[in-house]
């Protein structure tokens, strides 16, 4: 069974983490990973910097740029990442735009995930209509996860459609905006948030965008199996450095 | 192709071909689906067009004129023709959909408008369109370009418009998209994004190029009722390449006209010297759509350069993709160089002063008036000079 559905199965709320690969240095990455699962955290978003990124606000798109400049490739992350299934056992997932991966070629880049121990992949550019028509096979064909993201304005008939072709979890978007621009949620949210929880879908809900402390972490939580963050933690290793990641996760579990 | 082809390109989710699409975040998705049901439920309502074409009469001043070069025929050789979309009001073709995205947006209710621009010319039109119908506006434009199109700048701000530095990557016209898409996310519901050409995730192509249309329409009967034919050879430069399918669409099932998209050749072939897409790139994704892209080994936007700011852009639009494809278009580029070169021909010649990216068009026409001097050539003057005159002057100074 893939590591994403064996953790999704496991009774607890899950914490994940999204950060940059190759930043702040290109060489974080390997370490980055092996401290967040050695702190608890659940499960790792790897993001692959891209330049031209439509859903990130601007602390992921900062993290991207510098990671950029410090060489970071699709060719150099799966360098990286070739020994990780020796230290790291908690389900991995790659995310990242679409083009790079077309450029690599995707079945290339999905059976290299599969050699790696990559459990899933998380495209937000990539329509969940063309992965059904063009990549679907290819993607179980090497064993990967597809995630896909809903917001607020997703339709009822969008989110079953995207329901019946996701196999692992369904990334909600807390709002309508991008990553890293909210503090903290309101009715607005907490009433999406529930709306989605009562449409009982076979896919658990792991909610992302707007998540940055214990609180949020809570109130997301309440009604999802887990929650994602990505910007509030790339702040946190940008002002603190790359090894600090105990207290950041401690901050939110505890 | 037939007579249908407009109906089925793009298809119903937005492809050319291979080539379009709309791969955006889910985010995105909603809303460019809201515009393209607008697009189809209002814009093809007679009160719509009723209203557009008003529009285009009273305060763009449309029909543009066909104008004969004869000074400049007479040196170069052929039969020079420009359509004059550097009459359109605002100077460039560019208010053409402008007028229509805005009006749409009004008939849904949006109260703002936000969009980039690379040389100004997409940004002046929209803040001109918000102001005709009091909306609100955002233009998003890269550093850079501020800098080298400082009249447009100012333009947009009389009109009432907020101009938006981008201060990223290479600060201009890639990055300025970025910006603005990011604005756009930030309040979908309120805003509408009216991208400033023929690219960008589905239905904005297709949008832009039905707006743009008006342009062959006009210009094919103007031409038939001037010399009794139609033209040997049709040209027109191409960044994003809204000016060029606007005028190519009347003459895409004409087998005697020869169309010609020119692209912004630089300073050379090297990566980083030039914009020439579809000359150099290959077929990838930016900004939410397929179609030829100027690309490093990775997929990463490779970064471009042109003398006109209007060009700068490493992609181009998917139906131009396609036409290349089926070889319907022949696509070539015009150094900085030839550009600057055809610049003051035209002015001198006719009295003209082109924009920077109309006279890529001028430059190639020139050449082909040499190759084919029994022919005739209709160039797509898209727009007119005057924002250039400073940075023209500065980097290459008047010559005598």
């Amino acid at each position: 069974m893939n590591r994403i559905n064996k953790k999704l199965q496991e009774d607890k709320k899950l914490l994940s983490i999204y950060f940059t690969a190759g930043y702040p240095s290109l060489t974080d990455t390997v370490s980055i990973i092996e401290d967040l699962e050695k702190n608890g955290v659940d499960m790792i978003e790897i993001g692959l910097p891209f330049s031209d990124p439509l859903a990130d606000g601007p602390t992921i798109q900062a993290s991207s740029t510098k990671a950029l400049k410090n060489g970071m490739t699709t060719e150099v992350l799966f360098d990286q990442l070739k020994d990780i299934r020796k230290t790291v056992s908690i389900p991995l997932i790659i995310m990242g735009y679409f083009n790079p991966m077309l450029q690599y070629g995707v079945e290339a880049f999905c059976k290299k995930c599969q050699e790696i121990g990559i459990d899933g992949l998380i495209i937000p550019d990539l329509p969940v209509d063309v992965y059904k028509e063009d990549y679907q096979a290819i993607f179980e064909k090497y064993g990967l996860i597809n995630v896909f993201l809903i917001t607020p304005q997703t339709s009822v008939e969008r989110i079953n459609f995207i329901d019946s072709v996701s196999n692992g979890f369904i990334y909600m978007v807390s709002s309508a905006s991008v990553t890293g621009s909210s503090s903290g949620f309101g009715d607005v949210q907490t009433s999406y948030f529930k709306r989605i929880a009562n449409m009982n879908l076979k896919n658990p809900q792991v909610i992302g965008f707007g998540i940055s402390d214990h609180e949020t972490f809570t109130q997301a939580t309440e009604y999802a199996k887990g929650a994602i963050i990505g910007s509030a933690f790339i702040k946190h290793i940008t002002e603190n450095g790359a090894s600090k990641t105990e207290d950041f996760v401690k901050s939110i579990l505890n | 192709m037939s007579k249908n082809y407009f109906k089925n390109n793009p298809d119903k989710d937005g492809f050319f071909g291979t080539y379009g699409g709309a791969f955006i975040p889910p985010n995105l998705e909603e809303e460019m689906k809201k515009i393209n049901d607008a697009y189809f439920s209002i814009s093809k309502s007679h009160k719509f067009i009723t209203e557009l074409r008003n529009i285009r009469k009273h305060f763009q001043g449309r029909p543009t004129p066909v104008y004969h070069c004869s000074r400049l025929s007479q040196k170069y050789g052929g039969q020079i023709y420009l359509k004059r979309e550097d009459l359109n009001h605002t100077g460039a073709h560019k208010l053409n959909h402008c007028m229509g995205e805005a009006l749409l947006a009004k008939y849904m209710g949006k109260t703002k408008l936000i969009a980039e621009t690379g040389a100004g010319q997409h940004g002046v039109a929209l803040a001109t369109a918000a102001a005709y119908f009091g909306l609100e506006c955002e233009i998003h434009m890269g550093e850079v370009d501020i800098a080298k199109e400082y009249p447009n700048v100012q333009r947009m701000k009389i009109l009432g418009t907020t101009v938006v530095p981008v201060t990223h990557g290479l600060k201009t016209l890639k990055e300025a998209v970025d910006s603005a898409f990011e604005a756009y996310l930030k309040d979908p519901i309120n805003s509408i994004y009216c991208i400033g050409s023929v690219v960008g995730p589905h239905p904005f192509p297709m949008m832009v190029r039905d707006f743009q249309r008006v342009v062959g329409i006009e210009a094919k009967d103007q031409f038939f009722e001037m010399t009794g034919e139609l033209p040997d050879n049709v040209v027109a430069c191409v960044g994003g390449g809204s000016n060029a399918m606007g005028i190519f669409s009347a003459f895409l099932f004409d087998d005697e006209c020869t169309l010609y998209g020119i692209e912004p050749g630089g300073t050379s072939f090297k990566m980083g010297d030039h914009a020439a897409t579809m000359t150099l790139g290959k077929p990838g994704m930016i900004h939410g759509f397929k179609c030829y892209v100027l690309q490093d080994e990775n997929g990463e936007p490779a970064p471009v350069h042109s003398v006109a700011s209007g060009l700068d852009y490493p992609g181009v639009g998917p139906e131009h993709s396609m036409l290349k494809d089926l070889e319907k278009v022949t696509y070539d580029s015009i150094t900085d160089k030839e550009c600057i070169d055809a610049f003051f021909e035209l002015s001198r010649l006719e009295g003209i002063i082109p924009a920077l990216e109309s006279s890529h068009a001028v430059a190639y026409a020139l050449k082909l008036a040499q190759k084919k001097p029994k022919q005739s050539i209709l160039v797509n003057l898209s727009g007119r000079g005057d924002k250039d005159l400073d940075y023209v002057i500065d980097t290459y100074g008047i010559p005598d």
